[in-house]
C-alpha cells in the first residue's frame, strides 16, 4: 500500500519535472522578443481604448509610439500633453506639446431658431435620417438632433438638451477623442483648441445656402454677409461657401466679430465678462471711420502730389 | 398551383382602392420643374437657358454619359431658370423651371389616339428611337432602357418578361394602363422582343387583376391575327405575393431561374421591362413621342378622391393634391411610390419625375412606428427575405460596422423590399440599418474596383 503511494508521488513528480523542462525549452526556443518599453508606455496610457488617437486601442498606440522614431502624428487626445510627456520620457525623445482641444457644436438651430417643416418618424438615428432626406427643418446642414454623437461618446461628455434639441458638451469631461466628430453625418461636431482659460470664438453654423434661404430656415444662421471678415483685424476669419469660419490659431479673442454678427451666429464662450455689443460696435465703427478718413486723406495727398508734379516739371 | 418566386416574400393586404378609377389627364400646371436626375446613372446636362422658348417634347437636357437619358420638356412655354432646387427629400438637384404657355407640341410627334401596329424591322433604329425618347425603366429603378436593350457581347437573351405584377399595395396605375392601353403595351412588348432577337415574351400579371389578364389575352389574340410579330407573346397569371415585381423575383417566378449575386438578369437570359416602360417604348418608336407624361396613382384611405392621373413630368406634387381637393387633415405622411418601397415626401413643392408612379397618403395610425424591442430570434425576417439573406444577422453586423462580415453575408444583394421590417414582431428597424450598411459595402466594393 505504502509502496504504491510512494511510486505514484515519484512518477507524477518526475513527469512534472520532465514536462516543465520541455515547456521551458520550447518557450526559450520560440520566445517573441518584445520591447519592454511597450508595456511601460501602455501603463502610462489612460486605458480607455477609445480609439481617439487613430489606433485600435492603448496597446496599439504604445506599439506605434515605441516603433516610430518621432512622436509626429502620434498623440493621445485623452491623456493630453501630460501623458505625452511621460511617453516621451520613457522613449527618450521629445514630445511636441499640443494645444488642448475640445468638441464644439457648430449649430445653433434650436427649436426656436429653426422651426420644423416636417416630422421625422423614422428610426431615431442621425445616420439613418441623413441617408433618407435633408432633415425635418429647412436647413440641410445643421444638427439632426437624434443624438448619434451622444451615443458615440464613451466619456459621458455629451448630452441632448431637450429644450434646444441640440447636443451639449461637458467641457470638464470632454477628452477630445473625436468619436463624436466621426459619428456626426453632418460634420456639426468639430474639435477646436480649448483656448486660454477655455475662452474661444467660433461660428456656430454650417449653412451653405444663400443668405435669404439660410435666414428663412434658421434665425441664427450664418448668412454669409462677410461683416465678420471685414471686421477682423487679425485675418482669422474666412468666408467659404456662404459660411464663415474662424481659425482658432489666428483668433485673438477680441470679440468684435461676435458683436457685429447680425444673426448671432458667432459664439464666444467662457469669457469672464458678458459682451457689451454696443460698446464694441462703437469702437469698431470709430476705427473704421478713422481708417476711411485716413484713406481719403492719403488719396487726396496722392492726388495733390500728382497734380504738383507736372507743375514742377513745367517750372523747370 | 400558380407560379411565384421560390424563397421569401410576404402577403400585405393589397388595398387597391383606386382600381376602379380610369386614368384621367391632369390639367397643365402653371409651372413645371424638370430635374436633370430622373434616372439611374449620370445626371443629364441642361441644353436650354433661361428665356428660351420650348415646345412639348423638345430636348431640354442631354445624357451626361452612357448610362444616362435625354430629358424632354413636358410642356410648352418659357424656361425661367436652370438652378438647383429641392427635390422631394429636400436635397438640391439641378432643375429646369418652365413657365407653361399653351400646349404646343414638337412637329413629328403623333398625339392622336390611333393605334399603329406596323413595327419597323431595323432594330438599331428602334433602339436609337428609344434612346432619343428618353425612355427609362418606369417600374421604379429608372434604369435607361436603351442600355438594358444593348446587352454586353457574349450574353444571349432568351426571354423578354413584361413586369405587370404591381405587387406593391395601393398602386393601380399599371393595372389601369393594362386595361385602357392594353394594345399599346402589347405592341411595345412585341417591339422589345423583336429587338432582343425574336425571343418569346411573357407578360407576368398577378392573379388579383383578373380583368387585366383577360383583357391582355384578348388583345394578344386580336393582334396576332394582324401580324405574326405578335405571336410568341403570352400572359402568365402569377400567385399574389410581394415582392414579385422585383426583377430577380419575377425571373424566378416566370423562368424558374435564379440570378446570381451581383449578376445581371441577362446572365440567365432574361430582360425584364415594366408595363409603363413597354407603353413608353411604343410611344417612342411608333408615335415619336418621348416621355413627357406618366400615370400616377393618387390614393390612401384618408383621401376622399382616389384617382389615376396622367401627369406631365415635373408637375409639383402640391398641384396634383390641390386638384383632387387638397391634402386631408388627418394625412400625416405622403409617400412617393408604394407603402413598402416608396419614399416619404418631405417637400410637397417638389415635382414628379419620370418614375413617379404613385402618391400615397397615410394617417398617423397607419404610419407611426411602434417602439423597437429586443430580437427574439424567431427567424421571421430570414423566412421573409426574398434574397435569402439573414436580416437579423446583417442588422447586428451593421450596428458594429463590420464591413467584411457584411460583405461575406451578401448585404449588397439586399433589394430593400422591406419584407424583413414588415415581418419583424419586435419592430426592429432592420432595413434602416441594413440599407446604411449596404451603401457602405457598395462604396467599399467600388473603391476596391477602382484601385485595381
Amino acid at each position: 500500500m505504502t509502496q504504491t503511494i510512494i511510486w505514484t508521488i515519484a512518477i507524477v513528480t518526475a513527469l512534472g519535472l520532465v514536462l516543465a523542462l520541455v515547456l521551458y525549452l520550447v518557450a526559450e526556443k520560440f520566445k517573441v522578443e518584445e520591447d519592454p518599453r511597450i508595456d511601460e508606455v501602455e501603463k502610462t496610457m489612460p486605458g480607455a481604448n477609445c480609439g481617439g488617437c487613430g489606433f485600435a486601442g492603448c496597446r496599439a498606440f504604445a506599439e506605434a509610439a515605441v516603433s516610430s522614431e518621432t512622436l509626429d502624428g502620434i498623440f493621445c487626445p485623452v491623456g493630453g500633453n501630460d501623458t505625452m510627456a511621460k511617453v516621451a520620457g520613457i522613449l527618450g525623445i521629445e514630445a511636441v506639446a499640443k494645444a488642448p482641444m475640445v468638441a464644439v457644436v457648430r449649430c445653433n438651430g434650436t427649436c426656436q431658431n429653426r422651426p420644423k417643416v416636417n416630422d421625422y418618424d423614422g428610426y431615431p438615428s442621425c445616420r439613418v435620417k441623413a441617408s433618407l432626406y435633408s432633415g425635418d427643418t429647412a436647413c440641410a446642414w445643421g444638427c439632426l438632433g437624434c443624438g448619434d454623437c451622444v451615443a458615440a461618446c464613451t466619456f459621458g461628455a455629451l448630452s441632448m438638451d431637450p429644450e434646444t434639441g441640440l447636443p451639449v458638451v461637458d467641457e470638464a469631461k470632454c477628452t477630445a477623442c473625436g468619436a463624436c466628430v466621426k459619428a456626426c453625418p453632418k460634420s456639426v461636431m468639430e474639435l477646436r483648441a480649448k483656448g486660454p482659460r477655455g475662452m474661444r470664438e467660433y461660428v456656430s453654423c454650417l449653412n451653405r445656402d444663400k443668405g435669404p434661404s439660410a435666414k428663412k430656415a434658421c434665425a441664427a444662421a450664418c448668412i454669409g454677409c462677410g461683416i465678420c471678415v471685414k471686421t477682423c483685424t487679425h485675418g482669422a476669419i474666412v468666408l467659404e461657401n456662404n459660411v464663415a469660419y474662424i481659425d482658432s490659431s489666428k483668433c485673438k479673442l477680441c470679440r468684435e466679430c461676435e458683436a457685429l454678427c447680425p444673426t448671432g451666429a458667432i459664439h464666444g464662450v467662457n469669457f469672464p465678462k458678458p459682451l457689451d455689443k454696443d460698446a464694441v460696435k462703437a469702437r469698431v465703427q470709430e476705427r473704421q471711420r478713422k481708417a476711411r478718413e485716413a484713406a481719403a486723406a492719403a488719396a487726396k495727398a496722392a492726388a495733390e502730389a500728382a497734380a504738383q508734379e507736372p507743375q514742377k516739371k513745367e517750372e523747370e | 398551383m400558380k407560379r411565384t418566386f421560390s424563397i421569401g416574400g410576404v402577403h400585405p393586404h393589397d388595398s387597391k382602392i383606386s382600381r376602379g378609377c380610369a386614368i384621367e389627364p391632369l390639367p397643365l400646371p402653371p409651372t413645371v420643374y424638370l430635374s436633370v436626375a430622373q434616372h439611374i446613372g449620370a445626371p443629364a446636362k441642361p441644353v436650354v437657358a433661361p428665356g428660351d422658348k420650348v415646345k412639348v417634347g423638345q430636348v431640354v437636357a442631354e445624357p451626361g454619359g452612357f448610362v444616362s437619358a435625354f430629358i424632354h420638356s413636358s410642356v410648352s412655354g418659357t424656361v425661367k431658370s436652370v438652378a438647383p432646387r429641392k427635390d422631394l427629400a429636400g436635397n438640391e438637384v439641378m432643375t429646369i423651371e418652365i413657365a407653361v404657355e399653351g400646349d404646343e407640341w414638337m412637329e413629328g410627334i403623333d398625339t392622336s389616339d390611333t393605334i399603329l401596329t406596323e413595327i419597323p424591322d431595323d432594330n438599331k433604329a428602334i433602339i436609337e428611337k428609344i434612346r432619343l425618347g428618353g425612355v427609362v425603366g418606369l417600374g421604379g429603378a429608372t434604369f435607361p432602357t436603351h442600355v438594358k436593350l444593348s446587352p454586353p457581347p457574349g450574353s444571349k437573351c432568351g426571354m423578354v418578361i413584361i413586369n405587370a405584377c404591381e405587387c406593391e399595395p395601393y398602386l393601380t396605375s399599371d393595372f389601369r394602363t393594362l386595361l385602357e392601353k392594353g394594345e399599346q403595351v402589347v405592341i411595345g412588348a412585341a417591339i422589345l422582343r423583336q429587338v432582343m432577337g425574336n425571343v418569346p415574351c411573357t407578360i407576368g400579371i398577378e392573379e388579383n387583376k383578373p380583368e387585366a389578364i383577360e383583357h391582355i389575352k384578348a388583345v394578344i389574340e386580336k393582334l396576332s391575327k394582324i401580324s405574326p410579330k405578335y405571336q410568341g407573346i403570352s400572359v402568365l397569371s402569377l400567385k399574389k405575393r410581394y415582392p414579385q415585381g422585383g426583377e430577380k423575383q419575377l425571373i424566378d417566378a416566370v423562368m424558374h431561374r435564379q440570378v446570381g449575386s451581383g449578376a445581371l438578369p441577362i446572365s440567365v437570359g432574361a430582360v425584364v421591362q415594366n408595363v409603363a416602360t413597354a407603353l413608353a417604348v411604343y410611344d417612342a418608336v411608333l408615335k415619336n413621342k418621348p416621355i413627357v407624361d406618366n400615370s400616377v396613382t393618387v390614393t390612401g384611405e384618408c383621401f376622399p378622391r382616389q384617382a389615376n392621373l396622367l401627369v406631365r413630368v415635373g408637375t409639383p406634387l402640391r398641384f396634383i393634391l390641390d386638384y383632387l381637393g387638397g391634402l386631408p387633415e388627418n394625412a400625416v405622411k405622403v409617400i412617393s411610390g408604394g407603402p413598402m418601397m416608396g419614399r416619404a415626401v418631405s417637400n410637397l413643392d417638389a415635382a414628379t419625375l419620370k418614375g413617379t408612379g404613385a402618391l400615397l397618403m397615410l394617417t398617423e395610425a397607419q404610419t407611426r412606428r411602434k417602439p423597437a424591442s429586443n430580437c427574439i430570434r424567431c427567424g421571421k425576417c430570414a423566412d421573409a427575405c426574398p434574397m435569402g439573406l439573414e436580416p437579423f444577422l446583417l442588422n447586428r453586423l451593421a450596428k458594429v460596422d463590420d464591413l467584411e462580415a457584411l460583405e461575406a453575408n451578401a448585404v449588397q444583394d439586399c433589394i430593400e423590399c422591406g419584407c424583413c421590417l414588415y415581418s419583424c414582431p419586435a419592430n426592429i428597424p432592420l432595413l434602416d440599418n441594413i440599407r446604411l450598411a449596404k451603401g457602405a459595402v457598395l462604396r467599399a466594393i467600388r473603391a476596391r474596383a477602382t484601385k485595381k
